[in-house]
This record gives C-alpha cells, sequence and structure tokens, in this order.
C-alpha cells in the first residue's frame, strides 16, 4: 500500500468527529497553548504553537464540516492542502510534539490538542509523510515484533540470565496465571533488572504471572507514527495471548505509550472491550503494598525525585501509586515544581526519541528537565518509563548532569525482605 | 429617511433579519458539530467520574498553577473583557426590557454607572489584547483576518452603546440606531467566526472534562 496526498486527506476527514470539529470552532487564537508546550519553552519560537501544528487538518475540517469552508471551497477561495505543505508540517506534528497532553490541560476553551495531533498523524503517515526512522520501527514491530527487532530468544535469553541471578523460575505460556507481564524493546536490551525485580517481588507476593513467548513486546509504533490498522494489529497480539492464557489482567510494564496503547487505546483498536483488565505495573504493585504483600526492609538514604511520565500521569491517571511506593524505600524524597499532572515531558515521548532527526530539538527542550530536576538538588532520579529513562540518561549526559536514573520497579525490590 | 424612521428599521425588520440569521446560524453550526458524532470509547475508565465534562465547563475557567503568571495579560484581559461584556448585556437596565419584550423574563439590573464602568473596562481590555496580539510573537502567527474581525464587530457594540448613554458626538437618536445595528452585525457574524466560541466552549470543555475523567485526571 503507498502513500499518496489523497490517502492522507482521506484519512484526515474520517478522524474529524465531534469533539474534533468543537475544538477547531472554539479556539480563539489565544496562543496559550505555547505556554505550556515544553518546544515552545524551551525555544521560543512560534511555529511551536501546539494549536498551529493541526493549521492542515484544521483546514480540511472547515473546508469539508462547515457550510462556509465547503462555500468558499466551491468558489475556489480556500487554499488545498498540498503535499509541500504536509512536508513542511512534518516536523511539527512529530519532531516537536510528544503527545504530552499539557496543552490540553491548559487550553481555556478545553481543546484536546493532544488527541487532535494523535488523530492528525493518520493522515501523516497515510501521505507518507512520517519520519523515515519511525517508519522503520513500524515496520519491524510489524514484521519482527518489536520496533528495536526484538525477538522471543532475546528475551529468553534475559529469562536465563535473571533466573541465574535470583534462582528463582520466570514462569512462560502458563495457562490460568493472574497476570501476563509485558516488557518494553528498551527494558529487554537495556534494563535487565526490570524483569528481575518482577520476579523478586512477585515471588515474595505470591503471584501467579507468566510471560508469553507470542505476546512479551508491550510497546505500540502503531499508534506513535499514527496508523491505527497497525496498531490494532500490534495490540491484537498481546489481547490473543492474554485470552489463550485465560488471564485476569495485562501488566503495562514502565514505559509510557505501551499504557496508553494498551490500556486507553487497546479496546477501541479492537473495537469491543476486552476480558481481561489492564495496569500499569506501578498500579498493580500499589495494590499488592496496600494488600501488605510487599515487604520491604530501610529506606533508601540518598535524596531523590521522581519522573512522571506524561503517559502514565496525566493521560493514565496513575499519580499518587508512585508516591505511595516511594514513600516506603525513599528517606528523602523530593517533588520537582510541576510535579504530578503537570510535569514537564522528558522530551522523547510519542516517537520523538525514534526519531533521530529531532535529537538535537530534543536536547534542547530537555532543559526545563534539567532546571526540574536541579531545583529539587538531588543526584538520583526515579522515573516508570524505560524511555523517558533512556532519554532523560542522554540527556543528562548531554549537559554533563551527576545524575543517575532507576525504575521504580526495580528500587523497590532492592529494598525487598527476602528469604522468609 | 430621518434619524427616528432608522431606528424604527433598526429596531423592527433589520432586528428580525438579524435575529433569524443568528439562530438559524447557531442550530446549523451546532449540527455541523454534532452531526460528524463520536466513536463511544470502550476502554474501561478508571473510575466512573460522572459529571467530570459538566465540572469541567466551569473549572476551565480558572488558570491552571503556574499559568498566570505566563501569561497575565491573556488571563486578566480576558477576565475583564468577558466580564465586563457580560455585565453590559445582560445587566443594563434598557437592555433588560429589551429581553423581556422578547421573552417576557426581567431581572434586577445594575445600577448604571457599574455598567458603565464595565463598559470602559471592557474597552480599554479590548485595547490591550488587540496590542498584546499584535505584538506577541504566538499570537501574531495565529491570528488572522477572521481574528480582527471578530475584534472589530465586538468592539463596535461597546463603543455605540458608550457613546448612545453618553451622548457623545452623534445625535441620540441616530447613535441608539447605530447602537443596534453594530449588535445584528455582531449576531449576524458571530455563529460564522471565532465567535462562536460562546457556544462551543461548553461542547469543547465537556468533551475535554470526560476525556480527562474517564483516565481518572482533573476534575
Amino acid at each position: 500500500m503507498s502513500a499518496t496526498l489523497e490517502k492522507g486527506l482521506n484519512a484526515f476527514k474520517e478522524v474529524i468527529d465531534t469533539p474534533i470539529a468543537s475544538y477547531f470552532s472554539s479556539c480563539v487564537h489565544c496562543g496559550l497553548c505555547a505556554e505550556a508546550c515544553l518546544f515552545h519553552n524551551e525555544t521560543g519560537d512560534p511555529k511551536y504553537t501546539p494549536i498551529h501544528k493541526l493549521e492542515p487538518l484544521r483546514r480540511v475540517w472547515k473546508q469539508e464540516y462547515t457550510l462556509l469552508g465547503r462555500l468558499g471551497k466551491m468558489l475556489g477561495l480556500s487554499r488545498p492542502v498540498t503535499d509541500a505543505e504536509l512536508t513542511e508540517w512534518e516536523p511539527l506534528v512529530y519532531d516537536s510534539c510528544t503527545l504530552c497532553g499539557r496543552c490540553s490541560m491548559v487550553c481555556p476553551v478545553g481543546n484536546d490538542i493532544t488527541y487532535m495531533i494523535r488523530k492528525m498523524r493518520e493522515g501523516m503517515s497515510a501521505s507518507g509523510h512520517a519520519p523515515e526512522d519511525m517508519k522503520a520501527a513500524t515496520t519491524r514491530a510489524i514484521n519482527i515484533g518489536s520496533p528495536m527487532g526484538i525477538k522471543w530468544p532475546a528475551v529468553q535469553a534475559q529469562i536465563g540470565h535473571v533466573q541465574a541471578e535470583t534462582g528463582i523460575e520466570v514462569p512462560v505460556d502458563v495457562q490460568g496465571a493472574d497476570y501476563l507481564v509485558l516488557m518494553s524493546s528498551m527494558e529487554i536490551i537495556n534494563f535487565p533488572e526490570y524483569l528481575s525485580a518482577i520476579s523478586r517481588i512477585f515471588k515474595q507476593a505470591g503471584v501467579n504471572w507468566t510471560l508469553a513467548p507470542d505476546a512479551f513486546e508491550a510497546t505500540n509504533s502503531g499508534i506513535q507514527i499514527g496508523a491505527s490498522d497497525l496498531a490494532r494489529e500490534i495490540v491484537s497480539r498481546i489481547v490473543v495471548a492474554a485470552e489463550r492464557l485465560k488471564v485476569k489482567c495485562v501488566i503495562s510494564p514502565e514505559c509510557g505509550h505501551a499504557f496508553t496503547a494498551l490500556r486507553w487505546e487497546g479496546p477501541n483498536l479492537m473495537g469491543k472491550p476486552y476480558s481481561f483488565d489492564v495496569k500499569h505495573i506501578l498500579e498493580v504493585l500499589d495494590d499488592l503494598h496496600r494488600a501488605g504483600k510487599i515487604k520491604t526492609k530501610g529506606k533508601d538514604k540518598r535524596p531523590l525525585t521522581y519522573h512522571d511520565p506524561c503517559q502514565i500521569a496525566r493521560r493514565g491517571g496513575v499519580v499518587e501509586q508512585p508516591r505511595h511506593l516511594l514513600g516506603e524505600v525513599a528517606e528523602d524524597f523530593r517533588e520537582m515544581p510541576d510535579a504530578g499532572v503537570m510535569n514537564w515531558c522528558c522530551g522523547g515521548g510519542g516517537g520523538v526519541s525514534a526519531n533521530s532527526r529531532a535529537e538535537p530539538l530534543r536536547l534542547e527542550a530537555f532543559k526545563v528537565k534539567k532546571r526540574q530536576i536541579e531545583s529539587t538538588g538531588v543526584h538520583t532520579l526515579i522515573t516508570a518509563c524505560a524511555n523517558c529513562r533512556i532519554v532523560m540518561e542522554e540527556g543528562l549526559e548531554h549537559y554533563h548532569m551527576k545524575v543517575e536514573v532507576l525504575g521504580l520497579t526495580e528500587l523497590l525490590a532492592e529494598y525487598l525482605v527476602e528469604g522468609e | 429617511m430621518n434619524h427616528l424612521d432608522l431606528l424604527t428599521f433598526a429596531r423592527g425588520s433589520a432586528l428580525d433579519l438579524a435575529l433569524i440569521i443568528f439562530v438559524a446560524g447557531v442550530v446549523l453550526r451546532l449540527f455541523e458539530i454534532f452531526g460528524l458524532s463520536r466513536k463511544p470509547d470502550l476502554a474501561r475508565p478508571r473510575t466512573d467520574s460522572p459529571g467530570s465534562g459538566w465540572r469541567t465547563m466551569l473549572t476551565r475557567s480558572i488558570p491552571p498553577q503556574g499559568m498566570m503568571k505566563r501569561e497575565p495579560v491573556t488571563y486578566i484581559g480576558g477576565y475583564v473583557f468577558h466580564l465586563g461584556l457580560f455585565l453590559a448585556i445582560f445587566f443594563f437596565a434598557p437592555h433588560i426590557e429589551f429581553f423581556r419584550s422578547l421573552t417576557g423574563l426581567t431581572w434586577p439590573a445594575l445600577p448604571s454607572a457599574l455598567v458603565d464602568a464595565s463598559v470602559v473596562a471592557a474597552i480599554v481590555a479590548l485595547f490591550v489584547l488587540l496590542a498584546h496580539r499584535l505584538s506577541n510573537p504566538v499570537k501574531r502567527l495565529l491570528s488572522t483576518f477572521g481574528d480582527y474581525l471578530a475584534w472589530a464587530v465586538t468592539f463596535l457594540p461597546l463603543l455605540t452603546g458608550y457613546m448612545a448613554y453618553h451622548h457623545l458626538f452623534v445625535e441620540y437618536t441616530l447613535m441608539l440606531a447605530l447602537h443596534i445595528f453594530s449588535v445584528e452585525l455582531l449576531l449576524v457574524l458571530l455563529p460564522f467566526t471565532k465567535l462562536f466560541h460562546t457556544f462551543s466552549v461548553f461542547v469543547s470543555r465537556w468533551y475535554n472534562g470526560d476525556f480527562f475523567g474517564r483516565k481518572g485526571v482533573a476534575s
């Protein structure tokens, strides 16, 4: 299937629904969304104003779905959306938007601009105007099973290491397990600590869990690039495995957009509600902790802070859980300014970190995170998204900051009381 | 046609026509929006948050933490303008009399001096916001002819109303006719410009509140 302008414009027409029509109708060009956007804030360039990134989609809405717009189009008074324009907009829609959702929180007329960018990407990818790196990642996710090209044997190798290290058997393909555990490519390649931590915590808590060889990858390049058909195919692997194993709950790993893909978009992509629950790992850990099933001993003495991943907190509603867990294992936990639902993005969400062209801009946008971290005075940064983690590690290195980044699950596992 | 004839026309057939276009335009625009429909959200909401959309209709009027400091001109200018305009439209005694003649409903008026002050405040705010639109790089980039048109047709009723009330420059009957014409221009253009946010803001805020509410965030 080749991408054409016509397909892109049709996709634009298809994604415009009542909410989007109300959003475009309500915009008064006040520009407040620019103040919420990290790319505008750190560069000062007005072209990064969130609502401006939607200009081609707005014109399609006006020309197709309003009487005046249609009249204008018939009379040849309106400017049609062209390939050249979409080429110009590609970096605005992909490189300078992490789908972080801050603009949607501040828009005074209530426009969910992030929702619109997500929808606009459907037309951008259908017309061939998606970044090459993201196309390649999506192709790998479809053909190989993972955007980073990882296959099950790589997971098996990691399972071997974890079993050798912990002495705990990692369950695979267990029928009727309560939980199906997923991972992100990033965790498989860069952060094996996650699987090790999960094994240890779940052993202590007596959790009946499993991995599945046909559904170990939680990430979904399809929703980042904006290709719902591909996103559906990727999410359906997890749904099929969860139904096959008859699990009660699928656990989304420490990854932001995987949670959005699986928890919020998944049922809509599949066209039916799930027969199982989806929880983020922090929700599961908090539930276990409240039930008294996780016993920890001692507290981390290092001053530390927590970075709320956008898709976990602002777009996902998991805000209190990490604070409960940190309260248990951290002696000197300090909140960053704007922490919680108004936290600033690491700069690499929404596929930006997979897009090498966006790297200079991403590092520029990281300055806000740098200031946030510096204001707390800590040298240990906890988060719950492997992508945020790698993006922040790169940013910290770029700005020569001596700050260690850790996943919350692995921090918790460090203070676990074991062998009782 | 003398001034009185003009006023009679403004109050009579011109007003009828303007009201018809206004009502038909608003209905059309709402049809354009709701006619598109949307797919039901099949993801199980985190918590049943009944009323999140309705609450957001109100709570979005309050700036999120830190935003007032970043954009005081937009927020304060916006508040002063909207409040001033609202008081002038709905709490000026002659306006209430007009609404009573139209709908039969009536309510207490504010003292004229207070309404007068709110009009002056709204006019000042409009000029501050216009200057900001022309000077702020973000607003300048976003602005189109429609923004300046919307500004002008909002400003004219305030200006003509103020001039009529104070008997400034132009003969009163003529000024009153001009005031009514300017309101009619506003009514005719409202559904077809960004001024339609007067209505659609409640729709967009509702959806925003509903989306975030389902995820357990915001109101």
